[in-house]
């Protein structure tokens, strides 16, 4: 290195420090890691995005406690292995004080005990149930459980009087996990399973599966689908065969590419989402209300693109951890894990929180609403 | 399950197996010239898909338009991969030249990754998406194109590679090269071409798939391994026996999933793939290899 450069070098090294060094104490460091690439990044993207997003609202307003609130977001491209180091760096080299994130439960469940080993708390964008059940000191989750969704599934059947149905699930974390769910609960709501059918993730055509639930009596399809493509594939296929029976998918396929995808197909089909898809049919007096529209706006003017329930999940995270923060007066890890336990009717952007130290996910089925597709756009089914 | 079901497995299976049966015999046909597998094979079929959806999007010309675009530009890129991947290392060993198709099917899948993006993507089906019925049997007007298109483009292949002086040439490289050179074929130029039409005939494969399927930047990689494997089942070499051999696997891997499980359908499909090439390992329509001494 000739010497101008080396001292070049040198002097932006300096600056670099200096700046690091004098931000240190009024600045709350969060870490985030989301999927923001790879084939989970529907989910990480608007998850991304949101963190951003609030990032620039909180500190326009002067930070949290005066101090000064900074994301740091690592992308795990969809991996387990890039989830676990940067679990590793947000934790040893970022010093974060808590973590959001990952998007997908297997990433989640991959680096649940680095916190706990470290002491810092986790508040996952994840569905699984397993992430929280049973409840770990330090991991908590927004998005509605499995469970939550399966259950709200069954009792709108029963109201339909619905007692046979056939299930078709992906044969991945997900689907494998809606579909235990199911055949636990179905039996104990009375309704029976006249067919159990699998794919694969990549599989692109699934009217075999669909034929042979055709010829049994099942009265109606539950899907548990990989997010959009495959469930968007069911739904077409179903159509293709002329089969009439409900079809009713997981709450993972709430995004607008769902509509996009499936097309006229995708007309009628019945699933539990929460309220942000359809947050201007919310009615005024949900407590949620205001709330939805106004992140569904700042998002949508921020982005130009629309919402979807992940982004979502982040919103509640972040705030949670915020909203602990403010509670506790203590930016320290395990203040903000004791006071995220204490947090009750927290209102978030999948439905209203209650805490406690044995419930680390804080929603019942209230969470969810039925929805269905009329005409291209979520309807609320009354 | 009655007898209209079994119908019904079978037409999936058909229509599954055309395109398995397509990529084949892309396979083959670069196989044959060059004696090297083109493992970017699959990703001609993800570009011919995901190409019509995104000119359809982007010139408004039509459906028919931009999937004649479409194809043209696969075939295109085809040629440009030929010319700028493998003939430069031309004299390198067969294993080096997989080795080389290999990076351009991720730099393919790469690049369409960032310029296109990672979303799933639909396009419209030819003619209507209302099932015909007959006796139970649901069928889609699509799966009538995907089969009458196979068959055209087999009957015109087959015309080429017979009754042509191109298609004599290519041949006459399959057997020997070095022969083929002295008597005066150019055999730069006929592996130009035989990736050319290899191209040509993943895009439309690709092309006529999607409507059923939907596509994205990644549906190369099954495809492809598809792909390969009806080759192998039909005989590495033997143009039409990989077709059929496509055609076969989709129907193996649809009544596997219908008759036996759904689950273990894939599984099910390597597994006769594994014991036919313990029972006949040159493929189903393959010639044993003859070594003279």
């Amino acid at each position: 290195m000739k010497k101008p450069a080396r001292y070049l070098f040198l002097a932006i090294a300096v600056v670099c420090l200096s700046i690091t060094s004098a931000g240190a104490d009024d600045v709350i460091k969060i870490g985030a890691i989301f999927s923001a690439t790879g084939p989970a990044s529907p989910l990480g993207e608007a998850e991304k995005n949101t963190a951003l997003l609030l990032q620039e609202q909180i500190n326009a307003k002067g930070g949290v406690m005066g101090k000064k609130l900074e994301i740091i977001i690592y992308d795990d491209e969809s991996s387990v292995d890039k989830a676990v180091s940067a679990a590793d760096k947000l934790l040893k080299k970022d010093n974060v004080v808590a973590v959001v994130g990952p998007s997908t439960t297997p990433n989640t469940l991959a680096i649940e005990a680095k916190f706990e080993a470290a002491a810092v708390p986790l508040v996952s964008c994840a569905a699984g149930e397993k992430i929280v059940v049973p409840v770990k000191k330090w991991v908590f989750k927004t998005p509605q459980s499995d469970r939550l969704a399966v259950a709200r599934i069954l009792s709108h059947l029963k109201s339909r009087k619905i007692s046979k149905i056939a299930i078709i699930t992906v044969s991945d974390a997900y689907g494998q996990g809606g579909r235990e769910m199911l055949k636990a609960l179905a039996p104990k709501a009375g309704i029976e399973l006249t067919a159990d059918e699998v794919y694969s993730p990549k599989d692109t055509d699934m009217t075999v599966q669909l034929t042979k639930i055709k010829s049994t009596n099942a009265k109606a399809i539950v899907s548990w689908g990989t997010p959009q493509t495959g469930s968007a594939i069911v739904a077409k296929n179903r159509a293709q065969l002329g089969m009439s029976v409900p079809l009713y998918l997981s709450h993972g396929v709430a995004a607008r590419k769902f509509i996009e995808l499936a097309g006229s197909a995708g007309e009628g089909i019945l699933l539990p989402a929460g309220r942000l898809i359809v947050a201007d049919e919310v009615p005024a007096k949900n407590p949620q209300k205001a709330l939805l529209t106004k992140y569904v706006k700042d998002y949508e003017t921020k982005f130009k693109s629309p919402v979807s329930t992940f982004g979502g999940h982040a919103w509640d995270a972040v705030m949670l951890v915020v909203k602990a923060i403010e509670l506790g007066k203590s930016d320290k890890p395990a203040d903000i894990r004791a006071n995220l336990e204490k947090i009750k009717g927290f209102v978030g952007t999948a439905g209203v929180f209650n805490f406690s130290p044995e419930e680390h996910n804080g929603l019942n089925e209230s969470a969810f609403e039925m929805v269905t597709i009329q005409k291209g756009d979520w309807k609320i089914v009354k | 399950m009655g007898i209209s079901s079994y119908l019904q497995f079978l037409i999936s299976g058909v229509t599954m197996g055309s395109i398995y049966g397509l990529t084949a015999l892309g396979f083959t046909i670069i196989f044959n010239t060059t004696g090297i597998i083109n493992f970017a094979q699959g990703e001609f079929v993800m570009l011919g898909g995901i190409l019509s959806v995104f000119f359809l999007k982007w010139f408004d010309i039509g459906l028919f338009p931009s999937i004649l675009l479409a194809v043209l530009a696969t075939t295109i890129i085809g040629g440009v991969i030929e010319r700028f991947a493998i003939r430069p290392v031309k004299g390198a060993s067969v294993i080096n030249l997989i080795i080389v198709t290999i990076g351009v099917s991720i730099f393919v899948r790469g690049l369409t990754m960032i310029f296109l993006g990672k979303d799933t993507f639909s396009l419209p089906h030819f003619s209507g998406n209302l099932p015909l019925t007959f006796a139970g049997v649901a069928v889609m007007p699509q799966s009538i194109w995907i089969l009458a298109i196979t068959l055209v483009l087999l009957a015109i292949l087959r015309l080429f590679f017979t009754r042509t002086i191109y298609g004599k040439g290519m041949l006459a490289c399959s057997y020997n090269r070095k022969a083929s050179s002295l008597v005066g074929i150019g055999v730069d130029r006929m592996v130009l071409f035989s990736f050319l039409i290899s191209s040509l005939v993943g895009a439309i494969g690709g092309v006529i798939l999607t409507p059923v399927t939907l596509t994205s930047y990644d549906v190369g990689i099954m495809l492809g391994l598809k792909g390969f494997s009806a080759c192998i089942i039909g005989g590495l070499g033997n143009p039409f026996g990989a077709a059929a051999g496509g055609v076969l696997l989709g129907i193996l891997e649809s009544l596997c999933a219908g008759v036996i499980s759904s689950a273990y359908k894939d599984a099910f499909a390597f597994f006769v793939l594994l014991v036919l090439l313990f029972v006949k390992p040159s493929g189903l329509f393959g010639q044993a290899k003859i070594e003279r001494v």
